[in-house]
């Protein structure tokens, strides 16, 4: 595991540029690179304080958010925070698509290449359908969820909030509870929690617990109260019905019963944890409302803080990629 | 590598200009300063101390990062982004005469940047300048309104300000060229 990484926010930072042209997942980025996008996006979040919320730095850029699944919450937070870059924005929705008419992701994506867009956004169904654009694509590709893969400026959205409101991520005990197979949230959130050196606890029905999950440095418990004991920070998942074939538990009710986080079960975290849902919720099945909505509950500023991550992550590709990267 | 400013140079100079700026704005209570960051926001700072000795005025003080609205942001095809900072303006700058703070004046086009950034933030009375250093060549029609010291260079040279706040010391250095 790698050391931990303070973040003053004065101090130079270990890198100043990201070493990729692309943004498909945390697996690839160092601690150091976590830090630099989680830095600049502290910059970010003043100029969404500001009267007039838009800066120039991505004027003459194209951006195209290429949607091949129903997302309303990520779609807005990019097309936001494009627009205050100054980004010249276009949403393809799969419905409207030529996709319909039976054309292939790579073929779409070389069409809209050859209108010369700076960035394309993709979420996509498939796992590794961002990779198939990197390598086809001169445009830098910032995956937006590819199946069950990787969602990776949710991770960094989550890691933002506990820093903002932790000040740090390192030895902070962090449990995700909920749907653990189906999770693209959770891959990307146990690649960068373990990374910046969190204690980082799964839990859900075995049904729903991938086998060689501790292979990752994660410890997976069915014992909700176990996950919860002492925790910081405590991040249900959704149950994920659309992606289920065939049943992994026998009914929502007994899944809210066996799972589900109430206020009675979160007495046993630390009293100044705090509770974080990536969104959309199910209430009543992996969250009671009184929990959703209770003081503790710091989910509508995840909502908020990713617009300002996804400013920094657009901001800090707009530049291409630096091997060498010099100040 | 001559020392243009020493540490006690740069103390009388921002105290002559605190006294400057009082001299040319009589009233303080619409005054505020603004420091493009890092070491325009550590002179701001300085200046806010001396202004607050000599009138016992708080002057409010802020700090602006110009890095999103630099004119040479989008221009090289390829490399990677400059870092950006935290933009800290904790008051409203409509109506107000903002003195604007910057380390050395070269080309102007840092100035340029930071008076586009501030016109987003509000509708300020007037916005003065004041820089430590003019070391001329520039490429923009921008003038200081106080002026530290005027540095005649060559555009080989470069003027480097180490400051305690940043630095551990306080020099004005005078860098390369044909020496």
């Amino acid at each position: 595991m790698s050391a931990p990484v303070t973040t003053r926010v004065d101090d130079p930072p270990a890198v100043t540029a990201l070493r990729s042209k692309d943004l498909l997942g945390i697996a690839d980025l160092t601690p150091e690179e976590i830090s630099l996008i989680l830095d600049t996006a502290e910059a970010m979040k003043e100029v969404g304080e500001r009267p007039i919320k838009k800066v120039p730095a991505l004027r003459g850029k194209t951006v195209v958010n290429l949607f091949f699944e129903p997302s309303t919450r990520t779609r807005t937070s990019f097309e936001i925070a494009e627009k205050r870059l100054s980004a010249d924005t276009l949403n393809i929705a799969v419905a409207s698509s030529s996709v319909v008419k039976g054309e292939t992701l790579a073929d779409t994506a070389l069409n809209l290449e050859a209108m010369r867009p700076d960035m394309i956004v993709l979420r996509h169904s498939s796992s590794g359908a961002c990779h198939l654009l990197s390598r086809i694509c001169r445009s830098a590709i910032i995956n937006a969820g590819d199946g069950m893969h990787e969602h990776p400026t949710q991770a960094l959205l989550d890691a933002f909030t506990i820093r903002e409101r932790k000040k740090r991520l390192a030895g902070l005990k962090v449990a995700i509870i909920g749907d653990l197979l189906h999770s693209r949230v959770l891959r990307s959130n146990i690649h960068l929690l373990t990374r910046m050196g969190s204690d980082v606890w799964v839990c859900g029905p075995p049904t729903l617990i991938p086998a060689d999950i501790a292979r990752f440095g994660v410890r997976a418990t069915s014992v909700i109260d176990e996950a919860v004991a002492d925790a910081d920070v405590i991040m249900l998942l959704r149950v994920q019905l659309e992606r289920m074939e065939g049943s992994f538990f026998p009914s929502l009710r007994e899944y809210f019963s066996v799972f589900g986080m109430t206020e009675a079960r979160l007495a046993r975290a630390r009293p100044d944890a705090i509770i974080m849902h990536p969104g959309p919720m199910n209430r009543g099945v992996e969250i009671a409302s009184e929990v959703a909505d209770g003081p503790y509950s710091v989910i509508l500023e995840q909502v908020a803080n990713g617009v300002a991550v996804r400013m920094a992550v657009l901001y800090l590709l707009s530049g291409g990629a630096s091997d060498e990267a010099a100040a | 590598m001559p020392v243009v400013m020493d540490a006690d140079r740069i103390g009388r100079t921002l105290t002559r200009i605190a006294h400057e700026i009082l001299e040319r704005n009589r009233a303080v209570d619409d005054l505020a300063l603004v420091g493009v960051r890092t070491r325009g926001d550590h002179l701001a700072r300085r200046l806010a101390k001396s202004l607050r000795e000599i009138t016992g005025h708080e002057v409010p003080t802020g700090a602006l990062d110009i890095t999103l609205y630099r004119d040479d942001l989008m221009r090289q095809s390829v490399g990677p982004q400059p870092l950006v900072r935290r933009t800290e303006i904790p008051f409203s700058i409509d109506g107000k005469r903002i003195l604007l703070v910057d380390d050395v004046l070269y080309t102007g086009r840092t100035t340029r940047a930071a008076l586009d950034a501030l016109i987003d933030f509000g509708r300020p009375s007037a916005i003065q300048l004041i820089v430590l250093v003019d070391r001329g060549h520039r490429e923009l029609p921008i003038k200081a309104d106080y002026v530290g010291k005027n540095l005649p260079t060559s555009s080989e040279e470069s003027v480097q300000v180490y400051l305690q706040e940043s630095d551990g010391r306080d020099e004005v250095v005078l860098q390369g060229g044909a020496a």
